[in-house]
């Protein structure tokens, strides 16, 4: 009876270990991969140190996972084809989707003495204190693709995508179709960041205004699936809608897919409208297709402008926008070119 | 004893012996659910025969969902249940191996070009090939287990971590779509037929399961070795095989889950596809009133769990909880529920009930 009762408890606490073991194992994972990339880099660290002169410029690039989406992979494809050897570089690579975990990963490579410190933050809040220790160190840091609430004097430039921007061509365009009324259903990405946080806020803004219906407003964490369910809940309910304004472009794929499902006409000149985020390449090749009709790019070609400030500071000049916002477009169904899904498509 | 009396303690006893029925705990849920969900809004049992966008014929509403979206966890929960009975662990790294079955399947479709206009090879082949794939990721825990010893939590951990990123590495990182509309049936609709393929799916490998258990000594071998792993082999079987079998079993059902998975968007993405699905399937277990330490175990309450535990994230999309809240919501239920599934509470139940039953005998009798 005793041990019966033992072994009852035990199981609830290895349910509840369970259930709590969900988020953490994962960070082991990403840790895992990371530190076995550093690692890596480390050994060709020691070749180049015998091999080539030592005036390689040391930096340490910390960056979401490159599986999270197809942004994150052109993003990160684009960071290791400029920091290489032949350009002058000696990188070396920390991936995690966790903001603690890139904590950790920033330290390191602040041990390690790097140079520069490139980062792409998992969340915008928890970084004064490393960036301190950074500064402290002599290192310089530079942010890509994110940004943080920290002082701006504590890195030298942050090459970011104004999401909040983003979000405005997204809502200005949605205005621009004088919809009778705006029934939308909207799927945000993982709540807290940036990305999601600028393209919600637009849209928030919008519905505050213009007496636009927010039919759902649900975060489907960037996750196709997890789109797909909820918007098969808004069909299964019977509500109408005529707008899905997802915050990038797998969780519009899984809402059509869902939507193909219960046979709702979606596209150019159809019921329902379809906005997505990011440009993948097979997205707008949707759009070329009519089947969704906007699509905001989000630009992950930072390694260029953060190349150039870099060899800026080395030349001894001075930064003087510290932020800096790249270019970008919002692509219409009814207007885009196979010359854009070539150009823009990641 | 008149009769009357005779007809309430025999219905004492018969709810006093459901209660100590396994399977008790997963209708019960269900019923309280399905009661719920009665009270708040009949029009979740609404199902409507509509077409979809190529035109055949779909039925479509909230429990159609649930079959639908329900089957790829059944089919995980049978696999679990075996896995859990014999090592007295759990396998948490089914998600990941997903991951790598639902890669293969689309690496075998496409061959090196990642937007096919044709299929590569037959799908068959390719869902043979996952079969394959899985089945190794499934021995390899099963090696690990079995024959190292290694607690299963621990051992699945490896693939658990590594395994997303093997899968993005089978495709070379890229996102492979299929545009062949023959693909998207295993986890849609096959024309003609208004029902989820995936349900469908899910009843052929219930199918399979159960006649396997009924004509082959898997259930009570399994068991046996996760009662007590000496005297099974005292008993003349291979504890270490049985376990390694279960596990290879469970990889069967992570490549089936795995076509349903890609099936439903004809694509991929490694880093969410199936994600946090381990804890469901072992949710759907644990629901199923198995102790999750092994031993005897009830496949149809597994099974049945998997589908209550669909039917309580339904349940909650349709009132619009916040989905990243669903998890919280589910680990209520699970406390709950395992709490209510102790030897303790159950005995409490049924001296409850004699009590009531000994009262109705007295005052009768007064």
């Amino acid at each position: 009876m005793k041990k019966k009762f033992l072994a009852a408890i035990l199981t609830a606490a290895m349910v509840l270990g369970l259930t709590a073991c969900g988020g953490s194992a994962d960070t082991a994972a990403s840790s895992d991969a990371s530190s076995a990339d550093t690692t890596e880099t480390t050994e060709t660290a020691e070749a180049a140190d015998t091999s080539a002169s030592g005036d390689l410029i040391k930096v340490g690039i910390i960056n979401n996972d490159p599986n999270e989406s197809g942004y994150r992979t052109a993003n990160d494809k684009d960071m290791k084809n400029m920091f290489t050897e032949a350009n002058g570089y000696e990188a070396s690579f920390a991936y995690s989707l966790k903001n603690d975990e890139q904590i950790t990963a920033a330290q390191k490579f602040i041990q390690d003495g790097v140079d520069y410190l490139l980062l792409s933050a998992a969340d915008t809040a928890g970084w004064d204190s490393v960036l301190k220790d950074a500064q402290d160190a002599g290192i310089r840091v530079i942010l890509f693709d994110r940004t943080i609430d920290a002082d701006e004097s504590l890195y030298e430039a942050s090459i970011v995508s104004d999401m909040a921007k983003e979000g405005q061509t997204a809502v200005d365009w949605l205005k621009g179709q004088n919809l009778s009324e705006y029934k939308i259903i909207h799927l945000q990405g993982v709540m807290g960041s940036a990305a999601q946080q600028g393209r919600t806020g637009a849209l928030n803004d919008a519905v505050a205004n213009d007496g636009w219906t927010l039919v759902t407003q649900q975060t489907a964490e960037w996750n196709a699936e997890k789109a797909q369910q909820i918007v098969q809940s808004v069909i299964d309910s019977g509500e109408s809608f005529n707008v899905i304004y997802a915050e990038n472009d797998d969780m519009a794929k899984g809402a059509v897919a869902a939507l193909d499902k219960a046979n709702i006409p979606h596209g150019v000149g159809k019921d329902v409208i379809v906005m997505g985020f990011d440009c993948n390449k097979w997205a707008l090749e949707e759009l070329l297709n009519q089947n969704w009709n906007y699509d905001g790019q989000c630009n992950p070609f930072q390694a260029s402008y953060i190349d150039d400030i870099i060899k800026k500071i080395e030349a001894g000049e001075t930064i003087s926008e510290k932020t800096i916002i790249m270019d970008e477009k919002g692509f219409d169904a009814s207007t885009i070119s196979q010359a854009d899904v070539d150009q823009y498509g990641i | 004893m008149t009769t009357k009396e005779r007809k309430r303690s025999g219905a004492a006893d018969f709810f006093g012996s459901l209660l100590r029925k396994q399977i008790f705990i997963p209708i019960a849920a269900l019923l309280l659910l399905a009661i719920f969900n009665l009270i708040a809004d009949p029009s979740f049992y609404k199902i409507t025969l509509g077409y979809n966008s190529a035109g055949d014929p779909v039925l479509s509403g909230y429990l159609m969902t649930i079959l639908d979206y329900g089957s790829e966890l059944a089919i995980l929960a049978i696999g679990m249940t075996l896995v859990t009975a014999a090592s007295g662990g759990q396998d948490i790294s089914v998600g990941a191996t997903i991951a790598i079955s639902g890669s293969v399947i689309l690496r075998v479709l496409c061959g090196t070009n990642s937007r096919p206009d044709t299929l590569q090879a037959p799908i068959i082949v390719a869902f043979l090939v996952a079969c394959v794939a899985a089945m190794l990721c499934g021995a390899f825990n099963g090696i690990l287990v079995a024959y190292f010893k290694i607690q299963p939590m621990v051992a699945t951990l490896i693939l658990f971590t590594a395994g997303r990123s093997i899968a993005a590495w089978i495709n070379n990182n890229e996102l492979p779509i299929i545009s062949d509309p023959t693909f998207s049936y295993f986890g849609g609709f096959i024309p003609g037929i208004p029902i989820p393929t995936p349900f469908f799916i899910a009843a052929a490998c219930v199918a399979v399961i159960m006649l396997v258990m009924k004509f082959t000594n898997l259930g009570l071998y399994t068991q046996a070795v996760g009662i007590n792993e000496n005297s099974s082999r005292l008993n003349g079987l291979n504890p270490a095989f049985i376990k390694f079998l279960t596990f290879v079993i469970l990889g069967v059902c992570v490549a089936v889950a795995g076509l349903i998975k890609v099936s439903r968007l004809s694509s991929i993405n490694y880093s969410v596809i199936a994600k946090d699905i381990e804890m469901d399937a072992i949710l759907a277990v644990a629901l199923g009133g198995n102790s999750l330490s092994g031993g005897k175990f009830n496949m149809t309450a597994s099974i049945l769990g998997a589908y209550v535990i669909q039917f309580l994230t339904t349940t909650l999309y349709k009132f619009n909880v916040q989905s990243d809240a669903l998890s919280a919501y589910k680990a209520v239920v699970v406390i709950v529920l395992v709490v209510l599934s102790t030897p303790v509470v159950r005995d409490w139940f049924t001296a409850t009930f004699k009590k009531i039953k000994a009262g109705a005998g007295r005052k009768e009798a007064a």
